[in-house]
């Protein structure tokens, strides 16, 4: 039911943005994030973003994660 | 589009089962998540099975279509049967009221549709405004902000609010107070956490002392968190720690929780299997009662039947028994034919099992 799905903002019209889920486009509503730009990240939970992700974030992470994880190993 | 394909790594996913089983060597884990997505992670891809036979994963009260009561479900049916159009989302369609479920009063020809959010709702309502609509909100503090913000903004006049939202901490704090359910720490949910942030479990570990990571949904996120999980426990500590900080912050999402705060009071309420949680719904103020369908049609909470015989549900809520402890697990109760509530809903733990782990033969 949390079950949210990240998405890339296409257009913005007021509270709506159209976001593309990998081919799959729909509106979500965005009054619930401070400032969402075209091009931005979010993830949408039943049609609302309930959160902003960028791309450079989402690329760090996985370096952030092997950091942790060998962190984790040398404990 | 995203790397997420990153997220899939088998290299990463076997350095992290090394990493685990270095970690743990020589002692056992348990760790409870309260996640239906959690559950998918895990179960879809079989984590359980790939992780060290010292590592126990147990799924905890994570899906809230299982564990809204049979007397919310008894309200919603009785409204159907009122003549009144009830929409919700399709999960919750099939879930067991007292005597009813929504997809049987549609059956009999009550006027019951699913729709995808409120937003939905609010479409279909305006669209017939000589109809009364009802919507069955069920959801968890990730849903919450959802309802709150078209609350705050007003709702047409012929639709209402039958709320059944519920909090994820305090059921949190209720099963550690239990004292017969044992494990060692939490995987919190991801999307939960975005809204209400990291900082609201640091109750968690300062009354309990249990440790807790906020975890994403990619299976390497699970594994990292359960190392994250395992460490906190060799060095006695207990704090909260963010494994998906892709998404999440320490204060979460405030414009949500200022909605939710100011659209909802919080209440006591029944979960299903688990019995009245202090502190654990969200009820609509009194300032905006005229779109509670409670108020509007002066709804009286029943005694429901939450558990029918049989039904081992209120044990695998809390993780007490799995799936497959249970006598009518893919016998008598199937997502076809569903007996109890964890066999209904995509995320209810009995569903899960169902689709994605092995028949014994």
């Amino acid at each position: 039911m949390c079950l949210a799905i990240p998405g890339v903002v296409k257009e913005i019209r007021g509270n709506i943005a159209v976001v593309d889920y990998g081919g799959v486009v729909k509106e979500a509503d965005i009054s619930l994030l401070k400032s969402v730009e075209v091009g931005d990240y979010v993830i949408v939970h039943v049609g609302y973003a309930i959160t902003k992700l960028t791309e450079s974030e989402a690329k760090e992470s996985i370096a952030t994660w092997k950091e942790a994880l060998e962190r984790l190993a040398g404990f | 589009m995203l790397a997420f394909k990153d997220f899939r790594s088998r290299e990463l996913a076997k350095r992290a089962l090394e990493v685990i089983e270095k970690l743990s060597a020589g002692e056992s884990f348990t760790f409870m998540h309260v996640c239906g997505t959690h559950e998918q992670t895990i179960t879809k891809h079989g984590l359980r099975s790939l992780l060290p036979e010292n590592i126990k994963l147990i799924a905890g009260p994570g899906c809230p279509v299982c564990v809204t009561p049979a007397s919310d479900v008894d309200a919603a049916v009785a409204l159907a049967e009122d003549g009144k159009v009830v929409l919700t989302y399709g999960d919750a369609l099939r879930v067991p009221g007292s005597e009813l479920s929504l997809a049987q009063v549609k059956a009999k020809g009550g006027e019951v549709r699913v729709v995808y959010s409120i937003r939905e709702a609010i479409k279909l309502a305006k669209a017939e405004p000589e109809k009364e609509f009802v919507f069955f909100s069920i959801g968890l503090d990730t849903t919450a902000p959802s309802i709150a913000a078209e609350v705050a903004r007003g709702l047409p006049a012929n639709l209402s609010i039958l709320n059944a939202l519920r909090l994820t901490v305090p059921v949190m704090e209720l099963l550690l107070g239990m004292g017969d359910l044992h494990f060692e720490g939490y995987l919190a949910p991801g999307h939960v956490s975005a809204i209400i942030g990291a900082r609201a479990y640091e109750v968690i570990p300062k009354a309990y002392g249990m440790p807790v990571v906020i975890s994403g949904f990619e299976p390497l996120d699970v594994l990292l968190s359960i190392a994250m999980l395992i460490k906190q426990v060799k060095e006695g500590e207990a704090r909260v720690e963010n494994e998906y900080t892709r998404a999440v912050s320490c204060e979460g999402n405030v414009i949500a929780q200022e909605l939710v705060s100011r659209v909802f009071d919080v209440a006591t309420v029944q979960w299903r299997g688990i019995g009245r949680v202090p502190f654990s719904g969200l009820k609509l103020r009194e300032e905006y009662a005229e779109w509670d369908a409670r108020e509007r049609y002066d709804l009286k909470e029943s005694r429901g039947v939450d558990i029918r015989p049989g039904c081992s549900c209120h044990l695998v809520i809390i993780g007490k028994l799995s799936p497959q402890e249970c006598g009518m697990f893919r016998s008598a109760c199937t997502p076809a034919k569903p007996y109890g509530p964890c066999m209904v809903s995509q995320e209810g733990t009995c569903n899960v099992a169902y689709r994605y782990s092995q028949q014994e033969v």
